[in-house]
């Protein structure tokens, strides 16, 4: 891999996981500690919110980013793996030619 | 059969399991040993990363805590899970690229030197000694109270299995017996708790019994506004609001993220995957694993804590069920008639309170407190062995590898042979089954206080230098030494200042910034982490094969 697209495969895997770990913490620190009683004044079923989101949503958020992470790595791996396979080959094309 | 009996049968049955897998997964070689092949598939490896990390604290402890701590028992519930995301987003992807056996080899073939590799063996050792005696009077309650044996001949019986599956198998036979463990211990954990929501709400998932209104039977109203209004009125605190400060839970639970994140003996596991697609699967199947526990257990400790507070509030003392008079002869429920009129007074004031009860017996407890059939609480027993022997089972093994790889092969007999090394590794499971042992029967006065000591150690030691050595090129030896040994060093200082030196003392007043031992941690990782930053700005950048290195494992693939 040539080291522009090495560069580039970076910047856009630390997008991904700064954006992620923005909504790791506005889930985890956010909603289940420093505003957990103003989130509590709302209730749903027997739960006020604030008390579940720190009980059991954050939880089941964090399971949530990481998938979504897996997603997102994956769908980028492939597309630099197949953009240096189409870049290789072109080389080789090249040096065919010559 | 009664309920001895079915215990013994399925700790029989269970234990017979575990050694059946060890026998067939006996290791060969050093790579077997230490990281099974790099063979397992990301879904096992997900379920062994979950039990593996499913401790005696998670699977005994933590829902106890919970149903005594009300909301502020939310950090363990965060910062156990929470820790994950940091896992899978920041560490197991680059570590499994890197390639090699385990932290320490991390440390020192990033910052070249001797020196930091030795000190990641040195914090290694110390976190998992700390954690490992926990698990292993864990197993001693157990088999104590259930097994109606001494604590010594049940630790002895915990110690024999670990140990010959553990020997024999070394990562490969602890990998495929944690992927049992976690089948038995969640079936264990999750079986009760949907008996108990379908007895007090009628509702079969207990995260959903959680929220909803009591039964007839159980008078009616939410579960929660239910336990609030008990709580309130005996005097407690009330459950669904905090009694810490913001910055208390706040630091504890930071604390216990970065510590989950950089304890060796789950990032080890990243290692046994065979590349970096899978090391990102199994974190991802490790925390569902993980999360059906964790979503279970604060369900569990507010059904635990309504059932006791109803059995035993108030009633007559002589006609307390036969749960009651076992766990008395334990001492882990005590009972003082202060105002002599034979009934049981549960309140929140310590001068009329009568009724003294252990939070670890909560989950125990729980089966016979709600009057479930004999198998369901047998099954709770094997459960908790086997949350217990699985985690001792990972952190014997990181404790064997960081003599035998890191300090034998790497650093003082790089001649030695696979075969030999393989023989070093053995024998040091061996002695530390031996040391873990003789601190489970006679352990050091507060267990759960020096485990909280391992999570604020691995966050303030290891988890900026594993970041900082992935994320910035720049970082050099003198600055990662200088971190972790600051980190560590201020973290370790103030927890036994606190807890071992002045426990007088040790209350919101006198606390830095009012952040409790707990949670102070999360301010060891921020020192070593400016300290780290600091030193390598003002030494000279690492050498060029270094900064290979950290190319490398930037790059997309295996």
């Amino acid at each position: 891999m040539s080291s522009q697209s090495a560069n580039s495969y970076w910047k856009a895997n630390l997008k991904i996981v700064a954006s992620l770990l923005i909504v790791w913490f506005i889930v985890s620190f956010g909603a289940g500690i420093l505003f957990v009683d103003a989130l509590d004044t709302i209730r749903f079923a027997g739960f006020k919110l604030g008390f579940w989101m720190a009980q059991q949503g954050s939880i089941l958020v964090f399971v949530v980013l990481i998938l979504v992470y897996i997603r997102l790595m994956d769908r980028l791996d492939a597309q630099y793996t197949n953009d240096n396979a189409a870049e290789n080959s072109a080389q080789s094309d090249e040096e065919a030619g010559q | 059969m009664n309920v001895q009996t079915w215990t013994y049968l399925f700790v029989f049955l269970s234990f017979s399991l575990y050694i059946g897998i060890a026998i067939w997964s006996r290791a060969s070689s050093t790579k077997e040993f230490y990281v099974a092949g790099s063979g397992v598939p990301p879904l096992a490896n997900g379920m062994a990363t979950a039990a593996d990390w499913m401790s005696a604290a998670s699977f005994i402890s933590m829902a106890g805590l919970i149903s005594f701590l009300g909301r502020d028992g939310t950090f363990y519930l965060m910062g156990w899970t929470g820790g994950y995301v940091l896992l899978a987003l920041l560490l197991a992807p680059y570590l499994r690229k890197f390639g090699k056996f385990t932290v320490p080899d991390f440390i020192g073939d990033r910052y070249y030197s001797q020196s930091a590799r030795l000190i990641a063996v040195f914090c290694a050792i110390v976190i998992s000694f700390v954690y490992v005696c926990g698990q292993m009077q864990g197993a001693g309650i157990v088999f104590s109270r259930f097994l109606e044996v001494d604590i010594e001949t049940g630790v002895l019986i915990g110690m024999a299995i670990v140990f010959f599956y553990a020997v024999l198998g070394g990562m490969k036979g602890i990998t495929y017996t944690q992927v049992a463990q976690y089948c038995v211990l969640i079936f264990a954990f999750t079986v009760p708790a949907v008996f108990i929501s379908l007895m007090m709400t009628g509702q079969p998932v207990p995260q959903i019994g959680f929220g909803s209104e009591l039964t007839e039977a159980y008078g009616g109203g939410y579960l929660l506004d239910r336990l609030d209004g008990m709580s309130q009125a005996l005097g407690f605190a009330t459950y669904t609001e905090g009694q810490r400060s913001t910055q208390d839970v706040f630091f504890i639970t930071a604390a216990l993220m970065f510590g989950t994140a950089g304890l060796p003996h789950v990032i080890i596991r990243f290692f046994t995957v065979p590349n970096v697609r899978d090391a990102r699967r199994s974190a991802g199947y490790a925390l569902i694993f993980i999360a059906i526990l964790y979503t279970t257990a604060p369900a569990v400790a507010a059904f635990a804590k309504t059932n006791l507070i109803n059995t035993v509030s108030n009633a007559e003392y002589t006609a307390m069920p036969e749960w009651f008079k076992k766990w008395e002869t334990t001492k882990l429920i005590s009972f003082e008639d202060k105002n002599g009129d034979g009934r049981i007074q549960y309140v929140g004031d310590p001068a009329v309170n009568e009724l003294d009860v252990n939070r670890d017996i909560m989950v125990l407890a729980n089966p016979e407190i709600a009057g479930l059939p004999d198998w369901v609480i047998a099954l709770v027993v094997a459960g908790a062995l086997a949350a217990a022997l699985s985690t001792a089972a990972g952190l014997l093994l990181v404790i064997s590898t960081s003599v035998a790889h890191d300090m034998m092969k790497r650093s003082f007999m790089p001649d030695i042979s696979d075969k030999k090394e393989l023989l070093y590794a053995r024998l040091a499971i061996f002695v530390a089954v031996l040391i873990a042992g003789y601190f489970g029967m006679y352990p050091p006065a507060y267990v759960a206080q020096v485990v909280a000591f391992a999570f604020g150690l691995a966050a303030a030691s290891f988890f900026p230098a594993i970041v900082l050595g992935i994320f910035w090129k720049r970082m050099n030896k003198e600055g990662a030494i200088a971190g972790m040994v600051a980190g560590f060093g201020f973290t370790a200082a103030y927890i036994i200042y606190f807890r071992f030196m002045n426990p007088a003392i040790d209350n919101a007043d006198n606390w830095l910034f009012g952040i409790s031992p707990e949670g102070i941690g999360t301010f060891g990782t921020l020192i070593n982490a400016c300290v780290a930053i600091t030193v390598a700005r003002l030494t000279p950048p690492p050498p060029a094969a270094v900064i290979e290195i950290v190319e490398r494992i930037r790059l997309p693939g295996e």
